[in-house]
Protein backbone atom coordinates (compact mmCIF):
# COMPACT_ATOMS: atom_id res chain seq x y z
CA UNK A 1 0.00 0.00 0.00
CA UNK A 2 1.82 3.24 -0.91
CA UNK A 3 1.95 6.44 1.27
CA UNK A 4 -1.64 8.16 0.45
CA UNK A 5 -3.54 5.00 1.00
CA UNK A 6 -1.86 4.29 3.90
CA UNK A 7 -2.57 7.70 5.00
CA UNK A 8 -6.16 7.66 3.72
CA UNK A 9 -6.81 4.25 6.05
CA UNK A 10 -4.86 6.33 9.04
CA UNK A 11 -6.95 8.87 8.83
CA UNK A 12 -10.28 6.98 8.84
CA UNK A 13 -8.92 4.71 12.17
CA UNK A 14 -7.84 8.05 14.21
CA UNK A 15 -11.82 9.48 13.43
CA UNK A 16 -13.02 7.82 16.51
CA UNK A 17 -9.87 8.84 19.27
CA UNK A 18 -9.74 12.65 17.74
CA UNK A 19 -12.66 13.65 20.20
CA UNK A 20 -11.73 17.77 19.82
CA UNK A 21 -12.06 17.32 16.25
CA UNK A 22 -8.49 18.43 15.48
CA UNK A 23 -7.60 19.68 11.98
CA UNK A 24 -4.97 16.68 11.32
CA UNK A 25 -1.72 17.33 9.15
CA UNK A 26 1.37 15.64 8.75
CA UNK A 27 2.82 17.88 11.65
CA UNK A 28 -0.04 17.25 14.08
CA UNK A 29 1.47 15.76 17.22
CA UNK A 30 -0.51 13.09 19.41
CA UNK A 31 0.78 14.04 22.73
CA UNK A 32 0.10 17.60 21.97
CA UNK A 33 -1.71 18.60 19.44
CA UNK A 34 -4.60 15.14 20.11
CA UNK A 35 -3.48 15.27 23.96
CA UNK A 36 -3.76 11.29 23.66
CA UNK A 37 -3.22 10.22 27.17
CA UNK A 38 -1.07 6.22 27.37
CA UNK A 39 -4.81 4.90 27.57
CA UNK A 40 -5.67 6.08 24.13
CA UNK A 41 -2.30 5.83 22.75
CA UNK A 42 -2.54 1.96 23.39
CA UNK A 43 -6.14 1.54 22.00
CA UNK A 44 -5.26 3.47 18.82
CA UNK A 45 -2.25 1.68 18.49
CA UNK A 46 -3.96 -1.73 18.63
CA UNK A 47 -6.22 -0.44 15.98
CA UNK A 48 -3.90 0.52 13.11
CA UNK A 49 -1.88 -2.94 14.18
CA UNK A 50 -5.08 -4.76 14.00
CA UNK A 51 -6.35 -3.37 10.81
CA UNK A 52 -3.03 -3.11 8.96
CA UNK A 53 -1.92 -6.68 10.49
CA UNK A 54 1.59 -5.22 11.53
CA UNK A 55 3.45 -4.96 15.14
CA UNK A 56 4.58 -1.13 16.53
CA UNK A 57 6.59 -1.93 19.28
CA UNK A 58 7.41 0.75 22.32
CA UNK A 59 10.62 1.12 21.23
CA UNK A 60 9.32 2.14 17.96
CA UNK A 61 6.25 3.98 19.49
CA UNK A 62 9.27 6.32 21.32
CA UNK A 63 10.18 7.89 17.80
CA UNK A 64 6.61 8.48 16.57
CA UNK A 65 5.58 11.67 17.63
CA UNK A 66 3.17 13.39 14.76
CA UNK A 67 0.89 11.96 12.29
CA UNK A 68 3.48 12.02 9.62
CA UNK A 69 5.61 10.20 11.37
CA UNK A 70 3.30 7.86 12.29
CA UNK A 71 2.10 7.18 8.52
CA UNK A 72 5.83 6.87 7.52
CA UNK A 73 6.18 4.43 10.18
CA UNK A 74 3.52 2.00 8.90
CA UNK A 75 3.95 2.19 5.25
CA UNK A 76 7.58 1.07 6.18
CA UNK A 77 6.20 -1.69 8.52
CA UNK A 78 4.14 -3.07 5.98
CA UNK A 79 7.47 -3.85 3.49
CA UNK B 1 20.91 27.34 32.92
CA UNK B 2 17.91 24.54 32.41
CA UNK B 3 16.66 23.51 36.03
CA UNK B 4 16.26 20.14 35.59
CA UNK B 5 13.45 19.63 38.16
CA UNK B 6 11.41 21.92 35.93
CA UNK B 7 9.97 18.73 34.48
CA UNK B 8 8.30 17.78 38.09
CA UNK B 9 6.12 21.30 38.21
CA UNK B 10 3.29 19.74 36.97
CA UNK B 11 3.15 17.01 39.80
CA UNK B 12 4.71 19.54 42.44
CA UNK B 13 1.41 21.76 41.30
CA UNK B 14 -1.17 18.81 41.78
CA UNK B 15 0.52 18.25 44.81
CA UNK B 16 0.18 21.57 46.32
CA UNK B 17 -3.23 22.22 45.35
CA UNK B 18 -4.24 19.01 46.82
CA UNK B 19 -2.76 19.88 50.38
CA UNK B 20 -4.16 23.12 49.80
CA UNK B 21 -7.34 21.61 50.34
CA UNK B 22 -6.37 21.06 54.07
CA UNK B 23 -6.19 17.32 53.71
CA UNK B 24 -3.37 15.41 55.24
CA UNK B 25 -0.87 14.39 52.93
CA UNK B 26 -1.45 10.54 52.02
CA UNK B 27 2.21 9.62 50.94
CA UNK B 28 3.34 10.95 54.03
CA UNK B 29 2.05 8.79 56.84
CA UNK B 30 4.23 7.51 59.43
CA UNK B 31 3.55 4.67 61.42
CA UNK B 32 5.21 5.43 65.27
CA UNK B 33 4.45 1.92 66.43
CA UNK B 34 3.53 -1.38 65.39
CA UNK B 35 1.49 -3.45 67.43
CA UNK B 36 1.13 -6.09 65.28
CA UNK B 37 0.53 -7.71 61.53
CA UNK B 38 -3.15 -5.60 62.43
CA UNK B 39 -2.52 -2.61 64.14
CA UNK B 40 -0.50 0.18 64.28
CA UNK B 41 -0.07 3.33 66.03
CA UNK B 42 -0.45 5.92 63.67
CA UNK B 43 -0.36 10.33 64.91
CA UNK B 44 -0.84 8.68 68.02
CA UNK B 45 -3.62 7.03 66.99
CA UNK B 46 -4.63 2.99 67.23
CA UNK B 47 -4.94 2.27 63.33
CA UNK B 48 -5.97 -0.65 61.89
CA UNK B 49 -4.05 -2.07 58.79
CA UNK B 50 -5.45 -2.60 55.42
CA UNK B 51 -3.20 -1.68 53.02
CA UNK B 52 0.16 -3.28 53.64
CA UNK B 53 0.45 -6.69 51.57
CA UNK B 54 1.27 -8.45 54.86
CA UNK B 55 -1.37 -11.13 53.68
CA UNK B 56 -0.60 -13.80 55.81
CA UNK B 57 0.53 -11.97 59.16
CA UNK B 58 4.05 -13.40 59.30
CA UNK B 59 6.03 -10.35 60.02
CA UNK B 60 5.36 -10.67 64.26
CA UNK B 61 5.23 -14.93 63.76
CA UNK B 62 7.50 -15.89 66.62
CA UNK B 63 9.46 -18.36 65.04
CA UNK B 64 10.72 -15.82 62.45
CA UNK B 65 11.16 -13.42 64.99
CA UNK B 66 13.62 -15.61 66.62
CA UNK B 67 15.37 -17.09 63.25
CA UNK B 68 15.93 -13.20 62.86
CA UNK B 69 17.92 -13.03 65.90
CA UNK B 70 19.78 -16.05 66.01
CA UNK B 71 21.00 -14.70 62.77
CA UNK B 72 21.72 -11.02 64.01
CA UNK B 73 23.95 -12.90 66.83
CA UNK B 74 25.83 -15.62 64.30
CA UNK B 75 26.17 -13.69 60.82
CA UNK B 76 26.33 -10.21 61.81
CA UNK B 77 24.14 -7.24 60.57
CA UNK B 78 24.83 -6.94 56.57
CA UNK B 79 27.12 -9.26 54.13
CA UNK B 80 29.20 -6.45 52.94
CA UNK B 81 28.89 -8.09 49.67
CA UNK B 82 27.46 -9.05 46.11
CA UNK B 83 25.83 -12.89 46.14
CA UNK B 84 29.02 -13.71 43.58
CA UNK B 85 31.65 -12.48 45.77
CA UNK B 86 31.46 -12.35 49.69
CA UNK B 87 27.58 -12.04 49.91
CA UNK B 88 26.49 -15.67 49.99
CA UNK B 89 26.55 -17.26 53.49
CA UNK B 90 24.66 -20.28 54.57
CA UNK B 91 21.66 -18.63 55.05
CA UNK B 92 21.09 -17.26 51.28
CA UNK B 93 21.81 -21.02 50.62
CA UNK B 94 19.21 -21.99 52.86
CA UNK B 95 16.41 -19.82 51.41
CA UNK B 96 16.65 -20.79 48.01
CA UNK B 97 16.67 -24.38 49.07
CA UNK B 98 13.28 -23.30 50.99
CA UNK B 99 11.91 -21.42 47.42
CA UNK B 100 12.80 -24.51 45.76
CA UNK B 101 10.60 -26.98 48.11
CA UNK B 102 7.69 -24.73 48.28
CA UNK B 103 7.33 -24.53 44.85
CA UNK B 104 8.95 -27.63 43.81
CA UNK B 105 11.00 -26.23 40.85
CA UNK B 106 14.77 -27.03 40.48
CA UNK B 107 16.18 -24.14 40.43
CA UNK B 108 15.34 -21.05 42.90
CA UNK B 109 17.49 -17.06 42.87
CA UNK B 110 17.38 -14.62 45.42
CA UNK B 111 17.82 -10.79 44.90
CA UNK B 112 17.42 -8.01 47.47
CA UNK B 113 14.03 -6.89 46.29
CA UNK B 114 11.06 -7.97 43.92
CA UNK B 115 12.02 -4.90 41.98
CA UNK B 116 15.11 -6.42 41.24
CA UNK B 117 14.14 -9.62 40.94
CA UNK B 118 12.12 -8.53 37.80
CA UNK B 119 14.66 -5.48 36.62
CA UNK B 120 17.64 -8.21 36.70
CA UNK B 121 15.58 -11.62 34.93
CA UNK B 122 13.32 -10.18 32.40
CA UNK B 123 16.09 -7.20 30.76
CA UNK B 124 18.63 -10.41 30.97
CA UNK B 125 16.69 -12.93 29.29
CA UNK B 126 15.27 -10.60 26.70
CA UNK B 127 18.26 -8.93 24.60
CA UNK B 128 18.43 -7.42 21.21
CA UNK B 129 16.20 -9.04 18.52
CA UNK B 130 14.20 -10.89 21.11
CA UNK B 131 10.28 -9.78 21.64
CA UNK B 132 8.55 -9.25 24.99
CA UNK B 133 4.92 -9.14 24.71
CA UNK B 134 3.90 -8.43 28.48
CA UNK B 135 -0.15 -7.33 29.67
CA UNK B 136 -0.43 -3.08 29.33
CA UNK B 137 -1.02 -3.47 33.56
CA UNK B 138 2.08 -4.69 34.10
CA UNK B 139 3.67 -3.47 37.50
CA UNK B 140 6.59 -0.90 37.45
CA UNK B 141 9.55 -3.26 37.99
CA UNK B 142 8.42 -5.32 35.20
CA UNK B 143 8.21 -2.41 32.38
CA UNK B 144 11.58 -1.51 33.84
CA UNK B 145 12.96 -4.27 33.05
CA UNK B 146 11.66 -4.19 29.74
CA UNK B 147 13.61 -0.63 29.15
CA UNK B 148 16.68 -1.62 30.60
CA UNK B 149 16.93 -4.84 28.07
CA UNK B 150 17.48 -3.90 24.15
CA UNK B 151 14.17 -6.02 23.38
CA UNK B 152 11.33 -5.07 21.22
CA UNK B 153 8.55 -4.32 23.78
CA UNK B 154 4.99 -5.01 22.48
CA UNK B 155 2.16 -4.28 25.11
CA UNK B 156 -1.46 -5.90 25.04
CA UNK B 157 -5.00 -4.50 26.97
CA UNK B 158 -5.54 -6.01 30.28
CA UNK B 159 -6.21 -9.37 30.17
CA UNK B 160 -7.51 -10.13 26.65
CA UNK B 161 -6.16 -13.34 25.33
CA UNK B 162 -7.06 -12.47 21.48
CA UNK B 163 -4.79 -9.50 21.63
CA UNK B 164 -2.31 -11.44 23.24
CA UNK B 165 -2.24 -13.85 20.46
CA UNK B 166 -2.68 -11.72 17.87
CA UNK B 167 0.81 -9.96 18.61
CA UNK B 168 2.75 -13.27 19.32
CA UNK B 169 1.40 -14.14 15.40
CA UNK B 170 2.55 -10.78 13.93
CA UNK B 171 6.41 -11.70 15.66
CA UNK B 172 9.27 -12.49 13.36
CA UNK B 173 9.74 -16.10 12.26
CA UNK B 174 12.77 -17.16 14.74
CA UNK B 175 12.65 -14.17 16.96
CA UNK B 176 12.83 -14.76 20.75
CA UNK B 177 9.46 -14.48 22.31
CA UNK B 178 8.93 -14.15 26.47
CA UNK B 179 5.44 -13.38 27.84
CA UNK B 180 5.15 -11.43 30.79
CA UNK B 181 1.66 -11.72 33.04
CA UNK B 182 1.05 -11.49 36.41
CA UNK B 183 -1.06 -13.63 38.84
CA UNK B 184 -2.65 -10.86 40.37
CA UNK B 185 -2.78 -7.59 39.34
CA UNK B 186 -2.15 -5.48 42.60
CA UNK B 187 -4.20 -2.04 41.56
CA UNK B 188 -7.61 -3.69 41.05
CA UNK B 189 -6.80 -7.10 43.08
CA UNK B 190 -7.96 -9.42 39.61
CA UNK B 191 -6.61 -12.54 38.50
CA UNK B 192 -5.19 -13.53 34.99
CA UNK B 193 -7.00 -16.43 33.09
CA UNK B 194 -3.21 -17.94 33.33
CA UNK B 195 -4.28 -21.35 31.76
CA UNK B 196 -5.88 -19.91 28.52
CA UNK B 197 -2.64 -17.67 28.26
CA UNK B 198 -0.13 -19.66 28.76
CA UNK B 199 -1.55 -22.44 26.53
CA UNK B 200 -1.65 -19.50 24.28
CA UNK B 201 1.61 -17.81 24.48
CA UNK B 202 2.97 -21.85 24.77
CA UNK B 203 1.23 -22.80 20.75
CA UNK B 204 3.10 -19.51 19.93
CA UNK B 205 6.88 -21.09 20.74
CA UNK B 206 7.00 -18.17 23.89
CA UNK B 207 8.55 -18.74 26.95
CA UNK B 208 6.49 -17.34 29.57
CA UNK B 209 7.42 -15.45 33.06
CA UNK B 210 4.80 -15.37 36.07
CA UNK B 211 4.92 -12.30 38.66
CA UNK B 212 3.04 -14.21 41.39
CA UNK B 213 4.12 -11.55 44.22
CA UNK B 214 0.54 -11.23 44.87
CA UNK B 215 -0.36 -14.97 45.48
CA UNK B 216 2.35 -16.32 47.23
CA UNK B 217 1.52 -18.23 50.70
CA UNK B 218 -2.32 -17.86 50.04
CA UNK B 219 -3.77 -18.76 46.54
CA UNK B 220 -3.66 -22.55 45.20
CA UNK B 221 -3.60 -24.93 47.38
CA UNK B 222 0.19 -24.78 48.37
CA UNK B 223 -0.25 -21.26 47.78
CA UNK B 224 2.27 -21.40 45.37
CA UNK B 225 0.04 -18.59 43.11
CA UNK B 226 -2.35 -18.61 40.41
CA UNK B 227 -0.93 -20.77 38.26
CA UNK B 228 -1.06 -23.51 40.77
CA UNK B 229 -4.48 -22.78 41.33
CA UNK B 230 -5.25 -22.76 37.51
CA UNK B 231 -3.37 -25.99 37.06
CA UNK B 232 -0.78 -24.78 34.71
CA UNK B 233 2.22 -24.20 37.11
CA UNK B 234 4.27 -26.68 35.02
CA UNK B 235 3.88 -24.47 31.86
CA UNK B 236 5.75 -21.27 33.27
CA UNK B 237 9.18 -21.31 32.49
CA UNK B 238 9.91 -18.34 35.13
CA UNK B 239 8.14 -17.19 38.32
CA UNK B 240 8.75 -14.30 39.81
CA UNK B 241 8.16 -13.27 43.43
CA UNK B 242 9.00 -11.42 46.84
CA UNK B 243 9.58 -11.55 49.96
CA UNK B 244 7.96 -8.33 51.03
CA UNK B 245 4.09 -9.35 51.17
CA UNK B 246 3.23 -12.72 52.22
CA UNK B 247 6.73 -14.24 53.44
CA UNK B 248 6.75 -10.62 55.69
CA UNK B 249 10.05 -9.39 55.01
CA UNK B 250 12.12 -7.90 52.03
CA UNK B 251 13.91 -9.54 49.11
CA UNK B 252 12.97 -11.13 46.12
CA UNK B 253 13.71 -14.44 43.95
CA UNK B 254 12.83 -16.20 40.82
CA UNK B 255 12.35 -19.95 40.16
CA UNK B 256 12.55 -22.08 37.30
CA UNK B 257 12.98 -25.35 35.95
CA UNK B 258 15.24 -24.36 33.01
CA UNK B 259 18.26 -26.86 32.85
CA UNK B 260 20.74 -24.04 32.47
CA UNK B 261 18.77 -21.58 34.41
CA UNK B 262 21.91 -21.14 37.47
CA UNK B 263 24.24 -19.32 34.53
CA UNK B 264 21.57 -16.12 35.51
CA UNK B 265 23.66 -15.62 38.78
CA UNK B 266 26.84 -14.63 36.71
CA UNK B 267 24.98 -12.69 33.60
CA UNK B 268 22.14 -10.95 35.83
CA UNK B 269 23.15 -7.31 36.63
CA UNK B 270 20.80 -6.75 39.11
CA UNK B 271 21.76 -9.86 41.24
CA UNK B 272 25.57 -9.57 40.93
CA UNK B 273 26.35 -5.54 41.18
CA UNK B 274 24.21 -5.04 44.62
CA UNK B 275 25.23 -5.97 48.25
CA UNK B 276 22.81 -9.45 49.04
CA UNK B 277 20.47 -9.22 51.69
CA UNK B 278 21.56 -9.24 55.34
CA UNK B 279 21.61 -12.66 57.37
CA UNK B 280 18.86 -11.82 59.96
CA UNK B 281 16.21 -10.97 56.51
CA UNK B 282 17.12 -14.65 54.74
CA UNK B 283 16.54 -16.30 58.11
CA UNK B 284 13.73 -14.74 59.04
CA UNK B 285 12.53 -15.55 55.31
CA UNK B 286 13.50 -18.60 54.97
CA UNK B 287 11.86 -19.80 58.39
CA UNK B 288 8.57 -17.89 56.91
CA UNK B 289 8.27 -19.86 53.62
CA UNK B 290 8.50 -23.10 55.50
CA UNK B 291 5.42 -22.35 57.57
CA UNK B 292 3.91 -20.84 54.78
CA UNK B 293 4.15 -24.63 53.03
CA UNK B 294 1.58 -26.00 56.50
CA UNK B 295 -0.51 -22.83 55.80
CA UNK B 296 -3.72 -24.25 54.81
CA UNK B 297 -6.12 -22.98 57.78
CA UNK B 298 -4.81 -19.21 57.57
CA UNK B 299 -5.39 -19.40 54.04
CA UNK B 300 -9.12 -20.37 54.61
CA UNK B 301 -9.69 -17.40 57.08
CA UNK B 302 -7.88 -14.93 54.62
CA UNK B 303 -10.33 -15.88 51.83
CA UNK B 304 -13.26 -15.83 54.37
CA UNK B 305 -11.90 -11.96 55.61
CA UNK B 306 -11.99 -11.48 51.35
CA UNK B 307 -15.18 -12.10 50.70
CA UNK B 308 -17.06 -10.66 53.85
CA UNK B 309 -15.11 -7.05 52.87
CA UNK B 310 -15.66 -7.64 49.66
CA UNK B 311 -19.82 -8.01 49.95
CA UNK B 312 -19.98 -5.80 53.17
CA UNK B 313 -18.44 -2.89 50.83
CA UNK B 314 -20.49 -3.71 47.91
CA UNK B 315 -23.87 -3.69 49.88
CA UNK B 316 -23.02 -0.61 51.08
CA UNK B 317 -22.94 1.22 47.87
CA UNK B 318 -19.14 1.14 46.86
CA UNK B 319 -17.83 1.12 43.77
CA UNK B 320 -15.03 -2.01 43.77
CA UNK B 321 -12.41 -3.14 41.47
CA UNK B 322 -13.86 -6.35 40.70
CA UNK B 323 -17.20 -7.82 40.49
CA UNK B 324 -16.26 -11.25 43.09
CA UNK B 325 -13.40 -11.35 45.53
CA UNK B 326 -10.91 -12.71 43.17
CA UNK B 327 -7.36 -11.88 45.59
CA UNK B 328 -6.68 -10.40 49.04
CA UNK B 329 -7.03 -7.35 47.66
CA UNK B 330 -9.91 -5.23 47.64
CA UNK B 331 -10.57 -2.01 45.51
CA UNK B 332 -12.13 0.84 45.88
CA UNK B 333 -13.09 3.09 43.17
CA UNK B 334 -12.98 6.72 44.01
CA UNK B 335 -14.28 9.61 41.76
CA UNK B 336 -11.28 11.50 41.44
CA UNK B 337 -8.10 12.46 43.40
CA UNK B 338 -9.44 15.23 45.74
CA UNK B 339 -12.43 13.12 47.04
CA UNK B 340 -10.01 10.07 46.83
CA UNK B 341 -7.79 11.76 49.61
CA UNK B 342 -10.98 12.97 51.40
CA UNK B 343 -12.24 9.50 51.92
CA UNK B 344 -8.60 8.35 52.63
CA UNK B 345 -8.59 10.79 55.16
CA UNK B 346 -11.80 10.30 56.66
CA UNK B 347 -10.85 6.78 57.28
CA UNK B 348 -7.62 7.44 59.49
CA UNK B 349 -9.60 9.49 61.48
CA UNK B 350 -11.76 6.22 61.83
CA UNK B 351 -8.75 4.57 62.79
CA UNK B 352 -7.85 2.67 59.24
CA UNK B 353 -5.25 2.63 57.23
CA UNK B 354 -5.76 1.45 53.25
CA UNK B 355 -3.48 2.56 50.29
CA UNK B 356 -4.17 5.71 48.31
CA UNK B 357 -3.42 4.84 44.40
CA UNK B 358 -3.43 7.11 41.86
CA UNK B 359 -1.67 7.45 38.24
CA UNK B 360 0.66 6.29 37.18
CA UNK B 361 0.27 3.42 39.38
CA UNK B 362 -3.40 3.07 38.06
CA UNK B 363 -5.26 1.64 35.35
CA UNK B 364 -7.69 4.26 33.23
CA UNK B 365 -6.27 7.41 35.36
CA UNK B 366 -8.24 5.67 38.44
CA UNK B 367 -8.25 6.85 41.49
CA UNK B 368 -8.59 3.92 44.40
CA UNK B 369 -8.88 2.99 47.93
CA UNK B 370 -6.80 -0.40 47.95
CA UNK B 371 -7.29 -2.50 50.76
CA UNK B 372 -5.27 -5.53 51.54
CA UNK B 373 -6.29 -8.29 54.14
CA UNK B 374 -4.16 -10.08 56.21
CA UNK B 375 -4.70 -13.86 57.46
CA UNK B 376 -4.51 -11.95 61.14
CA UNK B 377 -7.35 -9.92 60.72
CA UNK B 378 -10.39 -11.20 62.83
CA UNK B 379 -13.59 -11.71 61.81
CA UNK B 380 -14.42 -8.65 64.32
CA UNK B 381 -11.76 -6.12 62.69
CA UNK B 382 -13.20 -6.76 59.02
CA UNK B 383 -16.94 -6.21 60.51
CA UNK B 384 -15.51 -2.92 62.14
CA UNK B 385 -13.90 -1.39 58.97
CA UNK B 386 -16.86 -2.11 57.08
CA UNK B 387 -18.43 0.38 59.37
CA UNK B 388 -15.84 2.89 59.07
CA UNK B 389 -16.33 2.32 55.67
CA UNK B 390 -19.60 3.41 55.67
CA UNK B 391 -19.24 6.05 58.44
CA UNK B 392 -16.38 7.90 56.12
CA UNK B 393 -18.02 7.03 52.70
CA UNK B 394 -20.95 9.41 54.11
CA UNK B 395 -18.20 12.06 55.70
CA UNK B 396 -16.40 12.05 52.21
CA UNK B 397 -19.73 12.00 50.17
CA UNK B 398 -19.06 8.55 48.47
CA UNK B 399 -21.99 7.11 49.45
Amino acid sequence: MDRAATAEKIAALIEPFNKKGVAISDATTFAGDLEFDSLTVMDFVAAIEDDFDIIITMNQQAEIENYGQLVDAVVKLQG
Amino acid sequence: MTDLFSKFDPLIETRRALLATGVTDPFNLVMERVISPTVAMCSGRETILLGTYNYMGMTFDPDVIEAGKQALDDFGAGTTGSRVLNGTYAGHRAVEEALKEFYAMDHAMVFSTGYQANLGIISTIASKGDYIVLDIDSHASIWDGCKMGDAEVVPFKHNDIEAMEKRLKRIPEGAGKLVVLEGVYSMLGDIAPLKEMIRVAKENGAMVLVDEAHSMGFIGPNGRGVAEDQGCLDDVDFVIGTFSKSVGTVGGFCVSNHPKFEIMRLVCRPYVFTASLPPSVVATACTSIRKLMHAGNKRAHLWENSRVLHKGLKDKGFQLGTDEPQSAIISVIMPDLERGAMMWEALLHEGLYVNLARPPATPAGMTLLRCSLCAEHSAEQVQTIIGMFERAGHTAGII
